[in-house]
């Protein structure tokens, strides 16, 4: 176990450092120049130009400014913004308001994706089978984007039932984004779970299960349901990243004051230090949840063992 | 003494009619027929295929969305480019069956020219993911070694990027000379790692198969075996999960022409107008309900063509 675990950290290195390498040289080829953005309309003063080029480090060749930055993260520093102000503070400001949504949007995945997936399982072929499977392809079909602003109109101003927007991030006011932002996984996890929920009613073991007499709601319980639940939660362990990641039109919609938001205005401006700080940050908690959920495995399914 | 001969069909006192071995033909029990059709995956998958309402449905939904894609002319007559401020918002009229947008652009033949660049878009993604995804994963899998332990770290690298981010950075980069092109370049740049791995996997579970080990034992070589043996075996989930991610791809590119990093306006296309129809959800949604439906009725198709798929290929679901 702690062997399989040092060696799954020992891989991710690799990953990190090309993830890095990959996004700092997109925002480095990313055009115009933000020194003289910084002067506006007036003329642009080339030595202060140049002294805040060196102070960015923005004089050096590429690979040099990545592995400046690269050292940074290793000692915790994630730089300046070009307004001056330290990337780890909107880092602090807005990984906390992601981190409830994304659980928000997870915890919303696990308990209705699970819930719904078991019972048009075990019903399979019946109506609420059929109803259940082709609304959840109608729901990946339609853009987030498109269920974000009709749900933000219908049910934040039209019927007042949530605030439109959620700038203060209380749980409150997240829990529309949260259903949006969970809408197509929860889709997913619909129909993971019921496909594996139909898989294992006709095994072996379930029918013995059957046999020997055991309640209905028993054999769904404890001989179907952990079986079952191993792709869904190797699902669900992937899907954390993606959703602290794609938050990205959630947040806009929304307004919420959050990742997506942070590194889509940080793209617009070119700020190449908040966006990659960000980004590899997104990249750690990814890896992090897969490592997570692989551990799992072997709690989910006793005959998993890491040696 | 018991008589153990074989048992006649006269004897007095028998139950069940015996046909004695004389009157029976003689016949292997594994012989196979060569008249009758031999069943493979792909026929058994097409025979139920066929009987399957979904994959009636979205078959004939996708046909008629290439028909409007290949002969927009056909459906409407309006030139979708033509917008005049005097038919802003105008009501639905002859020829303009619903009627205009803020800019005055007739909706319907918006609607009917858009198809084009979004399944331009998903189609064009998916045979770049495909090519793509299916050679490096087909290569990781075969070869297996260093050349699969470099191959999947780079697939890692790609797939912990979040998709829709890498996508926005890129496109930053070419931000006013955006071409259909850009965008299924760049979506195929970083959306080919789900392929490449589902090939990488059933290229490992198809290359330790009896037939290939039966194969190298008659002295083929390792490309033709994986030409020939492996690919053939790996394809069907490819084909699966390429129909389901031409539907997403549409989708993406709606959502970055949303975001502002799609298409130009000159181009026209669902998802630059369901977002500058979204400030009239309130007075005019027909607006943005019809481009939106368009949109969300052939990305049903291809997932829904991609589940009927999905089920007819895998024997275990597959009811007889």
């Amino acid at each position: 176990m702690l062997r399989y675990t040092s060696r799954r950290i020992l891989q991710m290195i690799p990953v990190l450092l090309g993830t890095t390498l990959l996004i700092y040289a997109m925002v480095f080829a990313m055009p115009g120049d933000p020194v003289t953005a910084l002067f506006g309309d007036k003329p642009v003063n080339e030595n202060v130009a140049d002294q805040i080029r060196a102070e960015y480090n923005l004089d050096e060749p590429f690979i040099v400014q990545y592995l400046l930055f690269l050292k940074g993260i290793f000692v915790g520093d994630f730089g300046i913004t070009f307004s001056g102000r330290p990337v780890i503070d909107i880092i602090a400001r807005v990984f906390p308001t992601t981190i409830k949504l994304a659980f928000m949007a997870l915890i919303i995945e696990m308990v209705l994706g699970v819930a719904v997936g078991v019972m048009a399982g075990i019903r399979k072929g019946k109506l609420f089978d059929s109803t259940v499977l082709m609304l959840s392809l109608v729901v990946i079909a339609i853009p987030t984007f498109v269920l974000g602003f009709v749900g933000q109109f219908v049910f934040g101003i039209e019927l007042g039932w949530f605030p439109a927007t959620a700038r203060d991030a209380s749980i409150g006011s997240l829990l529309m984004p949260a259903v949006v932002l969970a809408g197509v996984s929860l889709a997913y996890v619909i129909r993971l779970t019921r496909t594996s929920i139909v898989e294992n009613l006709s095994a072996d073991h379930v029918r013995t299960a059957k046999a020997k007499g055991l309640s209905g709601s028993r054999v769904t319980t404890v001989h179907v349901l952990r079986n079952s639940l191993i792709p869904v939660v190797t699902f669900l362990g992937a899907d954390l990243g993606t959703l602290m990641g794609g938050a990205i039109v959630t947040e806009y919609i929304f307004a919420v004051d959050g990742v997506g938001s942070a590194l889509y205005d940080a793209i617009l401006r070119s700020e190449g230090t908040t966006v990659v700080s960000i980004v590899t940050l997104l990249v750690v908690v990814y890896i992090f949840a897969n490592l997570l959920v692989d551990l799992l495995y072997a709690v989910l399914d006793p005959r998993i063992r890491y040696a | 003494m018991p008589d153990t001969s074989i048992p006649r069909a006269t004897r007095a006192g028998q139950q069940r009619y015996v046909a004695p071995l004389d009157e029976t033909p003689l016949q292997g029990v594994d012989a196979v027929s060569n008249e009758s059709d031999g069943s493979s995956l792909w026929k058994d998958a097409f025979r139920s295929l066929i009987r399957q309402p979904l994959f009636i449905i979205s078959g004939l939904l996708i046909l008629l969305i290439l028909v409007v894609v290949a002969f927009p002319w056909l459906f409407t007559s309006a030139d979708p480019t033509y917008c005049t401020l005097d038919n802003s918002l105008a009501e639905p009229r002859a020829g303009h069956p619903l009627g205009f947008n803020q800019q005055g652009c007739d909706i319907y033949a918006r609607v009917i020219y858009g198809a084009q660049a979004s399944v331009m878009v998903g189609a064009f993604t998916t045979l770049g993911v495909v090519i793509i995804g299916g050679i490096i994963g087909a290569v990781a899998g075969f070869y297996g070694g260093w050349i699969d332990a470099l191959l999947s770290r780079i697939m890692d690298i790609f797939f912990a990027l979040p998709f829709v981010l890498a996508a926005i950075v890129v496109l930053q980069l070419v931000r006013d000379s955006i071409t259909v092109w850009h965008i299924i370049g760049v979506l195929a740049a970083f959306g080919w790692t789900q392929i490449a791995r589902i090939t990488r996997g059933a290229v490992i579970s198809t290359k330790n198969s009896d037939f290939v080990t039966a194969s190298t034992a008659v002295g083929a070589s390792p490309l033709k075996n994986l030409v020939r043996h492996v690919l053939p075996n790996a394809i069907a989930p490819v084909i699966v999960t390429a129909t389901v991610s031409l539907g997403i791809y549409i989708v993406a590119e709606a959502t970055l022409s949303y975001l502002g990093l799609g298409l130009p306006s000159t181009i026209v296309s669902w998802g630059a107008d369901i977002a500058s129809a979204q400030t009239l959800i309130r007075t005019n949604p027909e607006a943005l309900f019809f481009p939106a439906a368009a949109l969300a009725v052939t990305v049903l198709s291809f997932i829904m063509m991609g589940d009927a798929v999905r089920d007819a290929l895998d024997p275990k679901a597959r009811t007889r």
